[in-house]
């Protein structure tokens, strides 16, 4: 069968193919993979003005601490190859206000909402979730782990697995039962399946991945770094490649979690990348700077890709690249007997994924 | 007034001196278009290792021209992602975005106004000019640059104004020195009221200055590093002092950028000042 490779296409240029794309969000589901990055979409107001943000699986909104934050000193950013540092510092109106303007309007607007929380102490996280257990029209809870701990000398929570479940299980507790806790994990560690395995097992039900990388550029003109911050996130394509082996790592062991994959994704097929890596959901970030019309359209660059490969399922698809090359197909109930035109993916795509991992 | 994400296509590119003034067929975006409004533009193409959209002020759109809706900048060679636009040429696709951000605020009476536009930053003075005077306001200009071929529109300001100065730092036009040297005069004469300026934020600073001391009112368009130019990156905030007298850090994208030159605090730009809305108390983080 032919391959087409349209990136570039609007949405709606060519029918989408007929899969089926409602995934799980730790537990939860959502009608399709698709969310912002936290800290890459607001609070979703300002992209609705490019596409109908109730289209997406959800809307993650930036790290909210307690109270209101200016976050750090310009410049925040500084461009690099196939990416972007950020040292935004968290900048932000504080819960209160964010509940009564932002969260208010995605809901006015009748969008699902995850709410990204960050704090410097396993105290704000419980505050944080205390407050939200009483705000309805929440879809999910983010855990922005990598903030430093005050208590801990500014050491990122992320960083820490001790601290890391302790965030989570006090986060887990506060939070209304049906609504799924996702910790967010930094690729700046040595072992991130074992912070992985710490969250989960301290109540995670998801697990969002990855955070930026610590990074920094400097100014070759004044010789100085370029950031007032010295030190920022690196973000945008030139992550992804970290980031996929984050979730492969992060599946292969804990093949039952539900992943949030993201770090770079700019098409269909780099989103394809992070859920044949094990990714049950993918966040587009930085490169909504670049088409602030991204998510929409990779999320239909992934459908067609899916079906260009003969996938009825996201679902089959999660995990698929951790199977060991020539499997025997074996058909299954739904799929259609006698199609000529099947492609590589067919044959396995209606089987159980996790029997093939190892 | 919404934004829009167009896939234009490049009409003209031509040289203005040390700049470049590109066209752009895009429909929707000169329909909201005013006086102060920028387009983000995505540079490099669709596979593009500079990620990032720049931000060019709105030099004139035209909304029914013989090739449709128009929009063009004038820009000048700085980095990578203007030397891209520079190599454009008709018929080239162009991803852009607005039109974006606050424009300049226009009186309801008509009163006497100067517009200072330091090199490209004059770009955006012309269609307020055209407003300014179809309201019946009296319009004098100042423009200035370091020399004559980053001296934008002399002649367009000419054209439409009572009265024109111009500055350049080598003599080569007009007098040898900058715009704030002749404001002052300018000022006198006119009895200027409001003084509404665009270019370097150095310049925009002390325009304010002396327009304060003249006791007119100013609005400036600032200049600060973008990365979304729609308000969802963070990256482009200034301490600004709202009517509520409490200082925030206000994202120059959408809360820009245009100011008023009394609500910016010049001189904390670049800083957190200790009395914003959330400065920090403990430790920062990324
Ligand atoms: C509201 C606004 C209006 C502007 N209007 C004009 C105009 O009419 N004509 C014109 O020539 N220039 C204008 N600029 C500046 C223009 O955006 C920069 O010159 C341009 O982004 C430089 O891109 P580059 O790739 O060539 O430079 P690089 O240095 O390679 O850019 C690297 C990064 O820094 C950012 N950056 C660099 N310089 C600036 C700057 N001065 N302002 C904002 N971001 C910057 C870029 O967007 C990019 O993300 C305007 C900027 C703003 C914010
Ligand atoms: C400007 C900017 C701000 C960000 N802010 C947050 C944040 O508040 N909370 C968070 O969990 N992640 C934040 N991130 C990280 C992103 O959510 C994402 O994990 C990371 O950028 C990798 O994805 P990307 O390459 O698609 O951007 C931010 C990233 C950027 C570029
Ligand atoms: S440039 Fe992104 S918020 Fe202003």
């Amino acid at each position: 069968m032919t391959r087409m490779r349209i990136t570039t296409e609007k949405p709606g240029a060519r029918p989408l193919p007929p899969v089926y794309m409602a995934t799980s969000l730790g537990g939860a589901t959502i009608p399709n993979p698709m969310l912002t990055a936290s800290g890459c979409a607001a609070a979703g107001r300002e992209l609705d003005q490019f596409f109908d943000v109730t289209d997406l699986g959800a809307v993650v909104t930036k790290s909210i601490m307690l109270k209101p934050r200016s976050g750090r000193a310009t410049p925040r950013m500084a461009e690099t190859a196939s990416g972007m540092l950020n040292s935004i510092g968290l900048q932000g109106p504080g819960l209160d206000a964010f509940v009564d303007t932002d969260l208010a309007w995605l809901k006015r607007r009748g969008a699902r909402a995850v709410v990204s929380i960050a704090g410097s102490s396993v105290e704000e996280f419980t505050k944080l979730a205390q407050r939200l257990r009483n705000t309805d029209g929440i879809a999910g809870v983010e855990v922005n782990i990598s903030c430093p701990n005050v208590e801990n000398r500014g050491l990122v929570f992320a960083c820490d697995p001790l601290a890391a479940s302790a965030v989570i299980s006090a986060v887990r507790r506060s939070t209304a039962p049906g609504i799924p806790v996702i910790a967010k994990l930094s690729p700046d560690v040595t072992d991130i399946v074992e912070v992985a395995r710490a969250v989960v097992d301290a109540g995670a039900d998801g697990l969002s991945m990855i955070n930026t990388s610590l990074g920094l550029v400097i100014d070759t003109q004044t010789m100085r770094p370029t950031l007032a911050g010295v030190t920022g996130g690196l973000s945008g394509p030139a992550i992804r490649p970290l980031a996929v082996r984050c979730v492969w790592q992060v599946h292969a062991a804990l093949p039952t979690v539900p992943i949030v994959g993201m770090g770079g994704i700019r098409t269909g097929l780099d989103a394809l990348e992070f859920i044949l890596a094990g990714a049950s959901a993918i966040a587009v970030g930085t490169v909504i700077f670049n088409d602030p019309g991204a998510p929409i359209r990779v999320l239909h660059e992934l459908q067609r890709e899916l079906g260009d490969r003969g996938f009825d399922r996201l679902s089959d698809a999660i995990g698929y690249a951790h199977r060991p090359h020539g499997v025997p197909a074996e058909p299954t109930a739904d799929e259609s007997a006698g199609d000529d035109e099947a492609a590589p993916g067919d044959a396995l795509a209606g089987r159980e994924h996790k029997e093939h991992r190892g | 007034m919404a934004a829009v994400q167009v896939r234009g296509e490049v009409l003209s590119i031509r040289r203005v001196g040390d700049y470049h003034a590109l066209t752009v067929v895009a429909p929707g975006i000169a329909e909201g278009t005013r006086p102060g409004h920028f387009v983000a533009l995505a540079v490099g193409g669709p596979a593009s290792a500079t990620l990032l959209r720049r931000a060019f002020s709105i030099y004139r759109v035209q909304e029914r021209g013989i090739y449709g809706s128009t929009v063009e900048i004038v820009f000048a060679v700085t980095g990578k992602g203007t030397a891209w636009l520079a190599e454009r040429r008709a018929h080239d696709p162009l991803d852009i975005v607005g039109p974006l951000g606050r424009p300049f605020a226009l009186p309801k009476e008509p009163v006497t106004a100067t517009l200072v536009g330091g090199g490209y930053g004059s770009a955006p003075l012309f269609t307020l000019a055209e407003q300014l005077r179809a309201r019946g306001c009296r319009v004098d200009f100042v423009l200035g640059a370091s020399s004559e071929p980053r001296l934008f529109g002399a002649l367009e300001a000419k054209r439409m104004s009572t009265q024109v100065a111009i500055t350049t730092e080598d003599g080569t036009l007009g007098e040898r020195g900058r715009v704030t040297d002749v404001l002052p005069a300018m000022i006198k004469r006119s009895g200027a009221e409001v003084v509404y300026a665009c270019g370097p934020m150095g310049m925009l600073r002390a325009v304010h200055t002396i327009a304060e001391a003249y006791g007119a009112h100013s609005q400036c368009a600032v200049e600060e590093s973008m990365a979304c130019g729609i308000g969802v990156c963070m990256t482009c905030v200034l301490p600004v002092i709202g009517d509520d007298g409490q200082t925030r850090m206000l994202r120059s994208c959408v809360e820009g950028p245009v100011f008023r030159g009394d609500r910016v605090r010049w001189d904390d730009i670049g800083t957190i000042p200790a009395d914003a809305v959330g400065a920090p108390v403990e430790q920062e983080q990324r």
